[in-house]
């Protein structure tokens, strides 16, 4: 613990700056290629190529896409509420980018005179404050829905709305277990316990059934297959941003995928041992473990979306109330017993 | 069927393995799949062996057009005029492919055979005006872009208006 409070005084406040630009645009490009990645991967996955024309290998096509979407006349309905149509998307962006700031990354690192540390800040409740913003970025999607003045984009923000608010609970409640474990709501201490405490386990062995809550409750919050009723394409044109066009409509996509990012890095954190791998050695590449272990589950993510089929309305909220709602509740009780027994 | 957990699990075993499989997709610009003989594609007009054309001007062809996308105007043959085959020839032909829908109903219409549906479907264009195909453009010797399936390798019989062409 002291080491920790150490390094929190030793570090530049320059450094901490340097580090979020560079963890900002490293989340925006992954961003841009998971996009790729993930129409890749489906493509196969359905005997297609998927985007292959824009460079090689269609590397080249998230930037193609992004100088459409800016190209493009940013119009909006007229009846629509403007000043809150055009900022719901920064919302939306912004609660999205500011979570991946309290994820650790790495061991930290000498670089001359300067010590650097793996995380750019060191939140006490950085766990609360990742759900907090997470409940801000909603507001964008259910704002922007609202304002456009739209029976579509209205219909698509209640169903985010309701649906977001459901699995909330749930997700909360997967990773209490962790939290219990670790006696600590700083992903920093969270992923060193994991290492030191577990014979270099990750919480993914004993909570094993919160992981598995926290994956399916994931994925409905990020709205995703085979959760995405916020923007069934075939009964809603595309939920909440119907009527958005250009980058205000980039936007909400960027949103929606450095969500999904944020919420792989966070179970990586959280059950996965962090930058960590079992046993003694090679922890001092912890940024690749890390990345293997983000792509790792994104994959899962995108895997999940080429095969399962979408949920009906009424078996998704029963899904979210009457078994996950359930089965975290116990796992956080059993953990809180066993916790405090042994 | 499987009990469910396990068949769900199932269903990611499918995806997975699809993964490694050869996509199916035929890249279209570099690979033209070969079209069947029957193919209706852009029409071409045809003269006979002595160089007149079999076009005789009777709008027969613009008649049967459902989208009434063929103009023909047609003059009189003149002894030291000799266009077609017949007692008038076709002065003006026109077909507005930005309008057509390849139906071939002109060439069920036409006695003479003189107009056909070929094989070329490559017709983009950057302005609407070079769509309509006229005269000359028709009776020219198309650029062969896309390969023609073999007809030996099919049993239906070809119509009579295909087995010259």
């Amino acid at each position: 613990m002291t080491s920790l409070l150490l390094t929190a005084v030793t570090e530049r406040w320059w450094i901490s700056l340097i580090k979020a630009a560079v963890i900002i645009n490293l989340v925006l490009v992954s961003f841009a290629y998971l996009t790729l990645a993930e129409r890749k991967i489906m493509g196969r996955m359905q005997l297609r190529y998927g985007p292959n024309r824009a460079g090689p290998f269609g590397l080249l096509q998230p930037i193609a896409d992004l100088v459409k979407l800016v190209r493009k006349e940013s119009f909006f309905p007229a009846a629509a509420v403007d000043v809150l149509y055009i900022f719901s998307p920064f919302i939306a962006a912004f609660a999205a980018l500011s979570t991946f700031s309290v994820i650790p990354w790495g061991p930290g690192w000498h670089i001359g005179h300067y010590y650097v540390t793996g995380y750019v800040a060191d939140v006490p409740i950085a766990l609360i404050l990742v759900f907090a913003i997470g409940s801000i970025g909603i507001y964008g999607f259910i704002v922007g829905g609202w304002a456009s003045d739209s029976k579509f984009a209205l219909l698509g923000a209640m169903r985010t709305c309701a649906q977001l608010v459901s699995y909330e609970v749930s997700l909360a409640l997967s990773v209490l277990g962790v939290v219990l474990m670790s006696r600590s709501l700083s992903l920093v201490d969270i992923v060193d316990r994991q290492y030191h405490e577990w014979w270099y386990l990750p919480y993914v062995v004993p909570q094993f059934v919160g992981f598995v809550v926290f994956m399916l409750a994931g994925t409905a919050e990020t709205a995703r297959a085979p959760f995405d009723l916020p923007e069934a394409e075939q009964e809603l044109v595309a939920g909440y941003h119907t009527e958005y066009g250009g980058m205000r409509f980039g936007l909400f996509t960027m949103a929606e995928y450095i969500n999904l990012i944020t919420l792989s890095a966070l179970a990586v954190t959280l059950f996965l041992g962090g930058w960590h791998i079992p046993g003694p050695w090679l922890q001092a590449y912890g940024p690749v473990w890390f990345l293997l272990k983000l792509g790792a589950l994104i994959f899962v993510f995108i895997w999940m979306r080429a095969t399962l089929p979408r949920l009906r309305y009424d078996q998704l909220m029963r899904f979210g109330w009457k078994v996950l709602l359930p089965v975290a509740t116990i796992n956080a009780v059993i953990t809180a017993i066993l916790v405090v027994a042994v | 069927m499987t009990p469910q957990p396990l068949g769900t699990l199932k269903g990611f075993a499918v995806t997975f393995r699809q993964m490694f499989k050869k996509p199916l997709t035929q890249q279209y610009p570099e690979y033209k799949r070969p079209l069947y003989p029957r193919f209706r594609g852009r029409h071409r007009l045809w003269r006979y062996e002595n160089g007149l054309e079999k076009c005789v001007g009777c709008s027969l062809c613009a008649a049967a057009c459902p989208s009434d996308c063929i103009r023909v105007v047609a003059d009189e043959n003149t002894a030291d005029n000799r266009v077609s085959a017949g007692e008038r020839y076709a002065r003006i032909y026109e077909i507005n492919l930005s309008r057509c829908i390849f139906c071939g109903y002109c060439e069920l219409a036409c006695p003479f055979d003189a107009i056909t549906l070929g094989n070329e479907f490559e017709l983009s264009e950057y302005s609407r005006d070079d769509l309509i195909y006229t005269k000359d453009m028709l009776l020219a010797e198309p650029i062969k872009r896309v390969p023609i399936q073999d007809p030996a390798l099919f049993d239906t019989p070809l119509p009579a208006y295909r087995t010259d062409a």
